[in-house]
């Protein structure tokens, strides 16, 4: 009770300054809207050889329809329209593009995780690995491998690997990384006293791995999976850039920035923040509940 | 299909595997075996896929060997020459040095305020974990295709991480120390240069590094959306087009070499700056 106590206050303590802070931004953004889309108005405004009125003018930066920058509410309505009011089978659905991203982004997870896991559990067990492939592990990741996703999607296109593959190998590579980090310290985090105590109940290799490694390492796990499916979600949505803007929340970016229809881009930005939020606490809920079940007093 | 180079390259991969398994556990703490055995790896790996795309015949639009992506970069020096000047030199530093010195003033700007700090780092640690690439496009729309809208989206993917790192590492100094700082009547600079910001130094290190990767792929991906018919992320993307895939290896290779020296230097800062820090001293 004290801890839920002390959780609660600690979150009330936050939470204004948070609010104030995202006030802060949404005035920030109103303002900057206003100020860059000013200037399109007053060309407006010469071209019809009208005076120019700094009020009206200032009220219809609000309401353009390819503004420099759209004001919040704009992009809150393209939102709602895209989502509610749209059939979800519709190609203006952003349900529907960001379905195509999400399942990309689940099974490039899924196979991150997976291989994140096993190479993990390799180099702890194997001092040869150890020594061999964790530099070209942390190596991997100061290429940018986000380059080479047009070529991925090519090439496995032209051998008939299209879709949703593709995009989720690109995914893998981009999750597969903190797992391995976070899961390589896990796996170590019990200390001498109670490997040793393993090793007093004469506790064979696979026993110490399934009854004290594996379990130890859970709150690294669910760390580094936060962290895994926040990157697989930015592999997805960059891996749908080189195929020519066919579906998916990159695929909305993409013909946004092509037609220049800026509330387009922006609520597909907006969509894929949401997407990746969630997707970020969904993690952190179920990890927090794997944790008080398996008795982790935080 | 070549069967010798095949079995051959498969050979020369469980020989060298084997000379590295008995390595490490024969000598596991000598220096030149901790940077033989992962080269030793490395150059296994560049043997098999040699053996394997030459000795299966895979069609060299698939995946050509490494000794023709060789050829097709020293043969095509002077453009790779010319895209790295552009997204890298251009793009990728100063979008680099203006995000990452912004968010370090930032962070020493809202130091005196816990309020803003509380605000702060929650949604700065929000924004980092967001898909940022994606404003790309908006930046190409308001700065236009040269390297000043790559700048801009490699300064807001630098912004946050940065920032939040900087705060964190701004906190690290122990009670004790500033106890220490306050008997010896420290004004609040003197405590900032003398104490918190050394120790905030292994933070601001961790920020910088996570920083120079994504710089890279800010900057790349960036140009996906628009460019100048020059710079990294226009080969990868036109050459693709083209499937000259040896000069997208090419390309990627450079850009694997910088990310790589970049990292490498920023960590070379960081091991003189904090030579105190217990992780490099041992």
């Amino acid at each position: 009770m004290t801890k839920r106590l002390g959780m609660f206050t600690r979150a009330k303590g936050a939470a204004l300054p948070i609010l104030t802070v995202v006030a802060a931004i949404f005035v920030i953004w109103y303002a900057a809207a206003a100020i860059m889309n000013l200037p399109w108005e007053r060309d407006q405004a010469e071209r019809a050889k009208v005076e120019f009125v700094l009020a009206d003018g200032l009220a219809n930066t609000m309401s353009q329809e390819r503004p420099v920058l759209p004001a919040p509410h704009q992009v809150a309505v393209e939102l709602w329209e895209t989502t509610v009011e749209k059939k979800i089978t519709s190609k203006r659905s952003l349900v529907y593009h960001g379905w195509i991203t999400l399942s990309a982004t689940l099974l490039g997870f899924l196979f991150g995780t997976i291989l994140g896991l096993s190479l993990a559990v390799g180099i702890v067990y194997n001092r040869a690995m150890d020594m061999s492939v964790m530099p070209w592990v942390i190596a991997s990741q100061t290429i940018p491998i986000l380059a080479i996703a047009p070529m991925i999607i090519v090439v496995l296109n032209a051998v008939g690997i299209s879709g949703l593959l593709p995009k989720a190998f690109i995914s893998t590579y981009l999750a597969f990384f903190p797992i391995v980090v976070g899961m390589v310290k896990g796996l170590r985090s019990p200390d001498a006293l109670q490997t040793d105590l393993m090793r007093t109940y004469n506790a064979g290799a696979a026993q110490t791995f399934w009854k004290l490694r594996l379990p130890a390492s859970v709150p690294y796990l669910f760390a580094s999976m936060k962290v895994a499916v926040a990157a697989s979600l930015v592999g997805a949505i960059v891996g749908e850039l080189p195929t020519g803007a066919v579906a998916g929340l990159g695929a909305r970016l993409l013909a946004g920035s092509y037609y220049g229809q800026t509330i387009q881009i922006w609520s597909a930005l907006i969509a894929a923040a949401i997407l990746a939020a969630s997707l970020v606490a969904i993690v952190g809920i179920v990890g927090r509940v794997v944790e008080r079940r398996m008795g982790f007093a935080r | 299909m070549n069967w010798f180079l095949i079995i051959g390259a498969i050979v020369f991969w469980l020989a060298a595997w084997a000379l590295n398994v008995w390595l490490a556990n024969r000598y596991p703490h000598s220096r030149p075996v901790r940077f033989f055995v992962p080269a030793l790896f490395g150059i296994t790996l560049l043997v098999l896929w040699e053996g394997i795309a030459r000795g299966a015949d895979i069609p060299t639009v698939l995946l050509p060997p490494p000794s023709m992506i060789w050829e097709r970069l020293i043969n095509s020096l002077p453009v790779l020459r010319a895209d790295f000047v552009q997204t890298f030199l251009k793009s990728a530093l100063a979008g680099y040095a203006m995000g990452c010195s912004a968010a370090f003033l930032v962070a020493l700007a809202i130091d005196r305020s816990p309020f803003l700090q509380k605000g702060l780092v929650p949604v700065g640690n929000f924004v980092a974990a967001l898909p940022i690439i994606g404003i790309a496009p908006i930046m190409v729309m308001w700065f236009g295709f040269d390297w000043q809208s790559k700048a801009a989206v490699v300064v807001v993917m630098c912004f946050f991480p940065m920032l939040v790192n900087t705060v964190e590492g701004l906190k690290a100094s122990e009670t004790m120390q500033r106890d220490l700082m306050h008997t010896y009547a420290g004004s609040y600079r003197q405590n900032l240069t003398k104490l918190r910001l050394p120790a905030a130094m292994p933070f601001i290190f961790n920020g910088l590094k996570i920083c120079s990767t994504l710089a890279l792929i800010g900057a790349i991906v960036a140009e996906f959306f628009g460019t100048p018919t020059v710079g990294m992320g226009f080969r990868i993307s036109t050459e693709v087009g083209r499937m000259n895939i040896d000069m997208v290896w090419a390309e990627i290779a450079v850009a694997a070499l910088a990310g790589s020296v970049f990292y490498g230097t920023v960590s070379l800062i960081e091991r003189v700056v904090t030579f105190w820090h217990p992780s490099i001293r041992n």
